[in-house]
C-alpha cells in the first residue's frame, strides 16, 4: 500500500503510526541523530516490546510516542491525531487523555498519598473530586493495593510503588500504556509481579508499549521491535501465540 | 483555578520551616516600610500643624520702598501705612476673611511686682486672635471689639513671656505694668510650635488693642499688614487686589511688588508640602527596597523549590498538566508567603506605632518638630500594593523557570 494513501485515512485502528521519524539533538557544537528515519505502527490491543542497546534511541522513541517531545522530521499520528504543530497545552491534554506513563524509577510524588498520586491525572483531566477518589480507589484495588491507599510512596516497596504508578497510568483510560524499563529497578519477584499486571492489562484489552532490557518481560509481548542506531532492525511476532485467543477477546481487533 | 489551588495545597505541606523564614523576611520588610512611611506621615502632620500655628491662608506685608516710577514720581519712595489704612482695605476688599495691622514696640518694659522683663508689645485688632491662632488657655480670652473700641488696657500674653513674668502664678486678672501703665492680663496663649515667625515667636510677645497702643505709645504706623483669604487659591488674586487698592491710595504702581515686602505663607506652605512629599517618597523608596530584598528572598527560595521539584514538575507535565497548572501553584505560593508576611508585618508595625502615639511630645523641641509616627489608610494601601506586586513577581519568575522545564529531559536521567 502506498504511503500517501495510508496517510490520508483518518484513523484505521492504528494507535501509533510513525512515518520516517527523525530526531536530531543539536547542541550547537554536537549534532546527534537519535532516530534516523523510523517507521512504526502499533495497532489497538497490541503488546509491543521495544528492545535495543543503550544509545540506540529507545528513550527518544519513548519520548516521541508519549508526546513529551516532537520529531525533527517525519509524521506521527497518535490515535489518528496529528501531533506535530500542537501547542504545549494541547500536547499536555493529549498526554493526559491518550498516554499512560510508567517509569523505571516510578516517579511518584513523594509528599502525597498513593490515592492522590493516582488521582493526579484525573485532576488534570477535569474529573470532579468525588469521581476522582472513586476511580483512584477502584484502580488501586485492581492492582492489589486497596489497603494501602493512604500510604505515602516512601512507605511502600518498589513493587508496590510501580503498581501505584501503573494504576496512575491507567487512570484516564489512555489509548496506550507506555512503560520505560518498568522492571529495571525491581528485584525479580516484584518484577515478575509487575509483568503479570502488564499481561493482565493486555488481556483486558489495553495497548502496551514497553521499552525493556528484560528478556522475560519482552517475551510476554505479542511483538518485539529491536532498534539499533536509531532505526528498527528487527521485528518478531511471538510464536507463543496470542494469549487473548483463550479469553475470547481476539475477535475485537484485527491485524 | 481549582486545579491550581488543589496542587498548591498538596505542595505547600512541606517546607514549613522554610516558609516561616521567608514569611519572617517579608514581615520584616513590611515593618520597615510601614515604620518609615508612618514616620514620614507623622512628620508631615506635625509640619502641617506647626505651619498652621502661625496662621492659615495668610500673607504678611511690610511697608517698604517703591521700585518703579509712578505718575512722575521716582522709585525709592518709602511707603507708609497707618491703622486707618487697615479700615480702608477692609472696606474695599470684602472678599477677605480678615485683615489687620500690627504696630510693634520692641524691648518694652514689662513689670509685675519685683520682676521686670524687656519684651515685645504688639498692638493689633481683635481679629488677630483667631487668624494668628492666639488661643487662650482656660480661664482667659483674647481681647474683643469692645476692648478695642474703648481703648481698654488689657493685655494678652504669649505663654513663654507669661512664665517669665508670673512663674507658676495664674496671670489672668493680675495687673501688669507696660511702660509703667497698668494693664489687666486677660489671657495667656496656649502653647504652640511655629514653623515660621515674623517679628519673633508668638510665645514671647504681649498683645494689646491697637487703639490702646496708639494712646500709650503715640504711634500708629504699621510694622506689618496681614491679610487672610478664605481659600489658599484666592491669595494671589487678593494680593494683586490689595496692591491696586493701596497703590491708588498711596500713589504707587500696583504692579510694583517691592512697595509692600510680601511673605505669602500660602506659597511657602506649598513649598514645604513639596519638600515633605519628597521626604516621604524618599522614605517610601527605602522601605520598598527593604521589602524588595524580602521579595528576592522569596524568589530565591522559590527558585530552589523549582530546582528541587524539577522531576516532580516533569512528572506532572507527563501526566498532562497544562503550563498554568505548573506555574499557578508557584505564583500562589510566592503570593501567599508575601501576603502572610505582609499581614504579620502590618500587625507588628501597629504594635510598635500605637504605643508611640502615647509618648508626650509637648515641650520636647525635637519631637514637637518631628511629630509622632502615624499609620494612615493610604500607607496601608501603598504597602499592600507593593507587597502584592513583589509577591507576584517573586512567584512569577520561578514559575516561569518551572514552566520551561522539558519533561523529556527531566525524566530521561536518574
Amino acid at each position: 500500500m502506498a504511503k500517501d494513501a495510508r496517510r490520508d485515512r483518518p484513523f484505521d485502528g492504528a494507535i501509533i503510526r510513525m512515518d520516517g521519524i527523525r530526531k536530531v539533538y543539536d547542541t550547537g557544537t554536537v549534532r546527534v541523530e537519535a532516530l534516523t528515519g523510523l517507521d512504526l505502527s502499533v495497532e489497538k490491543g497490541e503488546f509491543v516490546a521495544i528492545v535495543g542497546p543503550s544509545g540506540s534511541g529507545k528513550s527518544t522513541l519513548m519520548n516521541l510516542i508519549g508526546c513529551l517531545d516532537t520529531p525533527t522530521e517525519g509524521e506521527y499520528l497518535l490515535a489518528g491525531e496529528r501531533v506535530a504543530g500542537l501547542s504545549r497545552d494541547q500536547l499536555a491534554d493529549v498526554r493526559n487523555r491518550r498516554v499512560g506513563f510508567v517509569f523505571q524509577n516510578f516517579n511518584l510524588l513523594p509528599q502525597i498519598s498513593a490515592l492522590e498520586n493516582v488521582a493526579l491525572p484525573l485532576l488534570f483531566g477535569g474529573v470532579p473530586p468525588k469521581k476522582r477518589r472513586e476511580r483512584a480507589a477502584e484502580l488501586l484495588a485492581k492492582v492489589g493495593l486497596g489497603d494501602r491507599m493512604d500510604h505515602r510512596p516512601t512507605e511502600l516497596s518498589g513493587g508496590q510503588m510501580q503498581r501505584v504508578a501503573i494504576a496512575r497510568a491507567m487512570a484516564m483510560n489512555p489509548d496506550i500504556l507506555l512503560a520505560d524499563e518498568p522492571t529495571g529497578n525491581l528485584d525479580s519477584t516484584s518484577g515478575g509481579d509487575i509483568m503479570s499486571v502488564f499481561s493482565d492489562l493486555w488481556k483486558a484489552g489495553s495497548t502496551l508499549v514497553v521499552i525493556t532490557h528484560d528478556k522475560s518481560l519482552a517475551r510476554r509481548a505479542s511483538r518485539i521491535v529491536e532498534i539499533r542506531d536509531g532505526r528498527i532492525v528487527k521485528e518478531e511476532r511471538e510464536a507463543t501465540g496470542d494469549p487473548r485467543a483463550e479469553t475470547g477477546l481476539s475477535a475485537s481487533y484485527t491485524h | 483555578m481549582s486545579v491550581v489551588f488543589h496542587l498548591f495545597l498538596q505542595s505547600s505541606r512541606l517546607a514549613k520551616k522554610r516558609a516561616f523564614l521567608t514569611i519572617a523576611s517579608i514581615a520584616w520588610g513590611t515593618v520597615s516600610i510601614l515604620l518609615l512611611l508612618s514616620f514620614g506621615e507623622g512628620m508631615k502632620r506635625q509640619f502641617a500643624k506647626n505651619r498652621n500655628s502661625t496662621g492659615g491662608n495668610i500673607a504678611v506685608m511690610w511697608p517698604s520702598e517703591t521700585s518703579k516710577p509712578w505718575k512722575g514720581m521716582p522709585p525709592g519712595r518709602p511707603i507708609r501705612l497707618t491703622l486707618d489704612d487697615v479700615d480702608y482695605v477692609r472696606d474695599r476688599m470684602p472678599e477677605l476673611q480678615s485683615v489687620f495691622g500690627e504696630v510693634t514696640s520692641w524691648r518694652t518694659n514689662l513689670a509685675y511686682g519685683p520682676k521686670t522683663v524687656n519684651g515685645r508689645v504688639t498692638g493689633t485688632q481683635w481679629v488677630f486672635g483667631e487668624t494668628r491662632r492666639h488661643y487662650a488657655k482656660a480661664g482667659g480670652r483674647f481681647f474683643n471689639a469692645n476692648d478695642e473700641a474703648e481703648k481698654r488696657r488689657v493685655v494678652f500674653l504669649g505663654d513663654e513671656l507669661a512664665k517669665d513674668l508670673f512663674g507658676k502664678e495664674d496671670p489672668v486678672g493680675r495687673t501688669l505694668l507696660v511702660n509703667n501703665s497698668p494693664f489687666t492680663v486677660i489671657g495667656v496663649m496656649i502653647h504652640k510650635r511655629q514653623m515660621g515667625v515674623y517679628g519673633g515667636p508668638d510665645q514671647n510677645h504681649a498683645v494689646i488693642p491697637s487703639t490702646t497702643f496708639k494712646a500709650l505709645f503715640g504711634r500708629d504706623r504699621l510694622n506689618v499688614i496681614v491679610i487672610e483669604t478664605h481659600e489658599p487659591e484666592e491669595m494671589a488674586g487678593a494680593l494683586r487686589h490689595l496692591n491696586e487698592v493701596l497703590g491708588a491710595k498711596l500713589g504707587y504702581d500696583p504692579t510694583d511688588e517691592r512697595a509692600l515686602a510680601t511673605w505669602n505663607i500660602v506659597k511657602t506652605s506649598q513649598t514645604n508640602r513639596n519638600v515633605i512629599l519628597g521626604l516621604q517618597l524618599f522614605l517610601g523608596i527605602i522601605g520598598v527596597l527593604t521589602l524588595v530584598i524580602g521579595g528576592v528572598g522569596v524568589a530565591n527560595i522559590m527558585f530552589a523549590v523549582v530546582k528541587e521539584r524539577t522531576r516532580e514538575i516533569g512528572v506532572k507535565m507527563a501526566l498532562g498538566a497544562r503550563t498554568a497548572w505548573i506555574t499557578g501553584p508557584f505564583v500562589l505560593e510566592g503570593l501567599v508567603y508575601t501576603l502572610v508576611g505582609g499581614a504579620a508585618g502590618m500587625f507588628l508595625a501597629l504594635l510598635i506605632v500605637t504605643p508611640l502615639g502615647y509618648v508626650p511630645i509637648e515641650k520636647n523641641a525635637v519631637l514637637e518638630f518631628l511629630g509622632r509616627p502615624t499609620l494612615s489608610p493610604t500607607i496601608g494601601l501603598v504597602t499592600a500594593g507593593v507587597l502584592g506586586l513583589i509577591g507576584t513577581l517573586a512567584g512569577y519568575f520561578p514559575a516561569r523557570r518551572a514552566a520551561s522545564i522539558d519533561p523529556a529531559e527531566t525524566l530521561r536521567y536518574e
